[in-house]
């Protein structure tokens, strides 16, 4: 089961940038999702988290569509969460879409 | 759309690369088909030698294998051999009878071992030194025979000589010059290389012509197997094995017979086109501009234009390389670049610095003409080599550091490898990157096993270098030994990053024609090849326009570095430190008290006093920096910025005994005037009030020192990764003088010097000379750059304060919660 939540207008995230999303997960434990806006206005949504040191990949440059983490500068594609070679790892992605200027972001149940 | 159809003749190092870099920026322009006349898929020709020598194996030296070929759609035909080319149809037919379309065709045959017309080379046992084959055959040739010949004192020649003598046979070298190597390697260097591999085993026989080749006549047709060498003065040895090294020929009969124009070799022009628009031709097989190249270094240069017009970019220029060589002979150091001869052989004003240590087996020449480095001969210790060479190609004016020269590059970086500045003294456990904990021997194999050649490429590979680059030059000498004769260093004008060709002058100077005063139109304009740029290209071009046109150029904060995004340091764990400006570090207690209550409020995890004097609030989460500021109600310190940091003081006059000037005062001072300045990279100052120099002033990019009748001014010092000690600038007289003398020296340095230098990599670049000349003498020149530099700081915004003023505009802090 999944549903659809709404993260913020579109303008609120900006251009080559990134929001972080605060997602309750139990036991007052929380995920941060790191939702991006390309220049061409195309959003992603990945988990905030680096796979190298768990950097917070939304405070990265973005660029294209990948993210440069700000610790150690691995390069994160956001579409699959995976890192560039000769880098491993990958971060989960969730899925996102655009209504009436609203950005929404699927989150499992 | 329908890919077009690239064709490469020749599976080597040359065409292959080609193929590499098109790959890496055009992958989706091309199906591709790669004919090799060898059985093996892409191996790594210069590392031949290491095989022979049993240091290697074939499998070691593989570049690409077939599963390489695979994944990227590569179809690939080995044992191949294209014998003709259909232009008009643009086809290309193998001997086997395989063959193929084209829409481009790049012709990468390489060259082939020349075969002086000495009688009975024909004879079996008599043969080049090329390839894989090759070789084997001299490996077999070992367990069978005794006596090994080799023509030809060259690289080659004496690297055969060295396998052949450890695969078991006696070997001698002839050679028809007075000394060896004499296209690398000046008559006393030769000499000593020669006593080096007699004590090896090896023997010499120079001055000789060989007249004929000698059959054992075991078959009456070919005359079977060869015997004996005779020289023309008569002598003869005996021989079973004879190697042919006397030199190369670029390989070009293929083009040739399709009518493409050659002249010994393909022409090409500088886009490495060949004179049919729809072919392209790299490597040995080319003759550019008159010129062909038989190492390694000038093929991947002439591979990465290649690519680029391949890619139909239409950019990039091959304007032919200066080579420098090495000997891959293990315990045999020899290096040479660029034209050696000395002064006594060439009367042009040319003047040479000779280092020789006849008994520590050490000999160093380098011939300077202009105040600049022409060409070198090392002996021995190679390890400044790239060094030297590196200044050779960039034509770097020696005189500041000509008395020093000689004894090379003082230290490469002295923390983080246990002070070690010479990578063949390390053992392979020894780590080398102290940041991310690589070893040597994980280097040297990560170079073998990938196949790599350059330090961007062992930096992605093994991280080595890649965070502090202390440890660079080390991994230079370890990428320059391990290779051998393949490593060339980058020119230090390289690219800004992928993004474009374009150098960080070339980016700065476009700016200032054209008057750019945003990222997009600048990337527009240069020709920029991604949408957006990267991570390495972007906050280097916002420096480049906010410091060209103040007040008029876009800031853009999705270029900055997070840290400068939002005012404050990212930690480890992705909270953040909050460090207030304390003016030339003096504090209040009603300040400390204040800043006590916020560190309650906000239970901030650490408080410590930094390095800079002041206070550093550590573990702040993101959602808290705004509140805090505004709690604080004192201006940013900058802690984060690529722009000035703090001012460093001592007590000074008001309260030292020994004080002769106020160097707190001066601090404040400084620090009020340039704040908010931002800058290629960190800017530190100090100001010390006598020359006990307690603030510590000689290790600061500028570092003011209190005398009694005025102050001293030094320049480029650097406490960090390698210790730098500043240089003296001037003296002046009052603190008006400190403030217009430094302003103008950073001014100037904010304008001309490269994205993340510090200054002391910019002086090192444009001269000490330079500096003073700008500073010194020209005084209406500096009064208009320190104009310049209050110009631009002219209005500038607390960031703190604004941030907690117009909260509206920076949901940037808020998290968005769900």
């Amino acid at each position: 089961m999944s549903n659809w939540v709404r993260v913020a207008p579109l303008d609120e995230i900006p251009k080559l940038g990134a929001r972080v999303v605060r997602t309750q997960a139990g036991n007052n434990e929380h995920v941060d999702i790191g939702v991006f806006r390309t220049e061409d206005d195309r959003i992603f949504a990945i988990n905030n988290t680096c796979p190298h040191k768990g950097g917070p990949l939304s405070q990265g440059i973005v660029y294209g569509d990948k993210v440069a983490c700000p610790l150690h500068s691995w390069k994160i594609s956001l579409g699959d969460g995976k890192a560039e070679e000769p880098d491993v790892g990958e971060t989960a992605c969730f899925k996102t879409k655009v209504e009436d200027g609203i950005v929404y972001l699927e989150i499992k149940k | 759309m329908q890919k077009m159809k690239l064709v490469v003749v020749g599976n080597g190092m040359a065409g292959m690369r080609v193929v590499e870099e098109l790959l890496k920026i055009a992958p989706d322009i091309y199906d591709i088909t790669v004919f090799g006349d060898e059985p093996y898929p892409n191996y790594n020709r210069i590392m031949l030698s290491p095989v022979l020598a049993n240091e290697q194996t074939i499998n070691d030296i593989i570049l690409n294998t077939r599963e390489w070929y695979a994944e990227n759609n590569i179809t690939l035909h080995t044992s191949a051999r294209i014998n003709k080319i259909d232009r008009k149809n643009r086809v290309v037919y193998a001997e086997d009878g395989t063959s193929a379309e084209y829409d481009r065709l790049l012709l990468a045959t390489g060259s082939k071992p020349f075969m002086p017309p000495i009688p009975g080379k024909e004879l079996a046992g008599v043969l080049g030194y090329r390839d894989i084959k090759d070789t084997n055959d001299m490996i077999e040739a070992a367990k069978l025979h005794k006596h090994a010949v080799v023509i030809g004192g060259g690289l080659l020649g004496l690297e055969a000589a060295n396998g052949l003598k450890i695969q078991g046979m006696e070997v001698t070298v002839v050679h028809k010059n007075e000394w060896l190597l004499e296209k690398q390697l000046d008559k006393t260097a030769g000499k000593m290389l020669q006593k080096n591999l007699e004590a090896k085993g090896l023997n010499f026989l120079l001055k000789k012509n060989t007249e004929l080749l000698i059959g054992d006549g075991s078959d009456a047709v070919t005359g079977g197997r060869v015997k004996t060498v005779r020289f023309t003065d008569g002598l003869e040895i005996p021989a079973d094995l004879v190697v042919m090294a006397v030199g190369i020929r670029p390989n070009f009969a293929l083009a040739e017979s399709a009518g493409i124009y050659c002249n010994k070799g393909i022409v090409v022009n500088d886009t490495m086109q060949t004179y049919d628009p729809r072919i392209y031709a790299v490597g040995e097989c080319v003759a550019h501009r008159g010129i062909s190249y038989g190492l390694v270094a000038p093929l991947f240069e002439m591979a990465k234009v290649c690519a680029t017009h391949l890619a139909n970019f239409g950019i990039g220029i091959y304007k032919g390389s200066v080579t420098s060589t090495k000997l891959k002979v293990t315990g045999i150091d020899l290096f040479s670049a660029g034209d050696f001869a000395g002064s006594h052989e060439a009367d042009d004003g040319r003047e040479e610095i000779v280092l020789h240590d006849a008994v520590g087996g050490i000999y160093k020449k380098l011939v300077i003409k202009n105040d600049k480095i022409i060409g070198g001969v090392l002996y021995g210790d190679t390890a400044d080599g790239s060094w030297y060479f590196q200044m050779l190609r960039d034509g770097k004016a020696i005189h500041e550091i000509r008395d020093s020269l000689m004894f090379g590059q003082d230290s490469l970086g002295n923390t983080g490898h246990q002070g070690q500045d010479k990578a063949a003294a390390m053992t392979n456990e020894m780590e080398v990157c102290g940041c991310n904990g690589v070893c040597k021997g994980t280097i040297v194999k990560a170079i073998q096993d990938h196949g790599l050649f350059t330090i961007d490429d062992v930096k992605k590979q093994t991280k080595a270098g890649s965070s502090c680059g202390s440890c660079v030059g080390l991994v230079e000498q370890i990428l320059a030994s391990t290779l051998g004769g393949g490593y060339a260093p980058p020119s230090t004008s390289k690219a800004v990053c992928g993004c474009t060709d374009k150098n960080h002058e070339e980016v700065r100077a476009e700016i200032r024609t054209h008057k750019y005063l945003n990222i997009p139109d600048a990337m527009k304009g240069m020709g920029w090849r991604t949408p957006n740029g990267c991570a390495t290209c972007r906050p280097a071009l916002n420096y480049y326009l906010l410091s060209t046109w103040p007040h008029e150029a876009v800031d853009d904060p999705q270029s900055r570095f997070i840290n400068e995004r939002v005012h404050a340091n990212i930690q480890k764990d992705g909270t953040y430190s909050v460090i207030p400006r304390m003016y030339g570090g003096v504090t209040t207690p009603s300040q400390l008290r204040k800043i006590a209550d916020v560190a309650d409020k906000y239970a901030v995890p650490m408080v410590k006093v930094t390095g800079g004097q002041r206070i550093d609030l550590l573990g702040v989460k993101k959602e808290d920096l705004v509140g805090m500021w505004k709690d604080l109600d004192m201006p940013s310190g900058y802690a984060y910025a690529k722009g000035i940091r703090t001012v460093k003081t001592c007590v000074g006059s008001e309260f030292c005994r020994f004080g002769t000037q106020n160097s707190t005062q001066m601090g404040i001072d400084i620090e009020k005037a340039f704040d908010h300045m931002w800058a290629p990279h960190k800017v530190k100052f100090a100001v010390s009030g006598c020359p006990r120099n307690c603030a510590e002033s000689g290790i600061k990019d500028v570092g003011v020192i209190g005398v009694d009748s005025g102050w001293e001014i030094y320049v480029g010092g650097n406490g960090g990764i390698k210790t730098e000690v500043a240089q003296f600038l001037c003296k002046v007289k009052t603190s008006d003088e400190v403030l217009e003398y430094s302003g103008a020296f950073i001014q100037i340095y904010r304008e001309e010097a490269r994205y993340l230098d510090r200054t002391v990599h910019w002086i090192e670049r444009v001269g000490l000379e330079y500096v003073k000349q700008r500073v010194m003498e020209d005084a209406d020149g500096r009064k208009a750059a320190y104009e310049r530099l209050l110009y631009a700081l002219q209005g500038a915004i607390e960031p703190w304060g604004e941030r907690v003023q117009n909260r509206e505009n920076h949901k940037e802090f808020e998290t968005i919660t769900v």
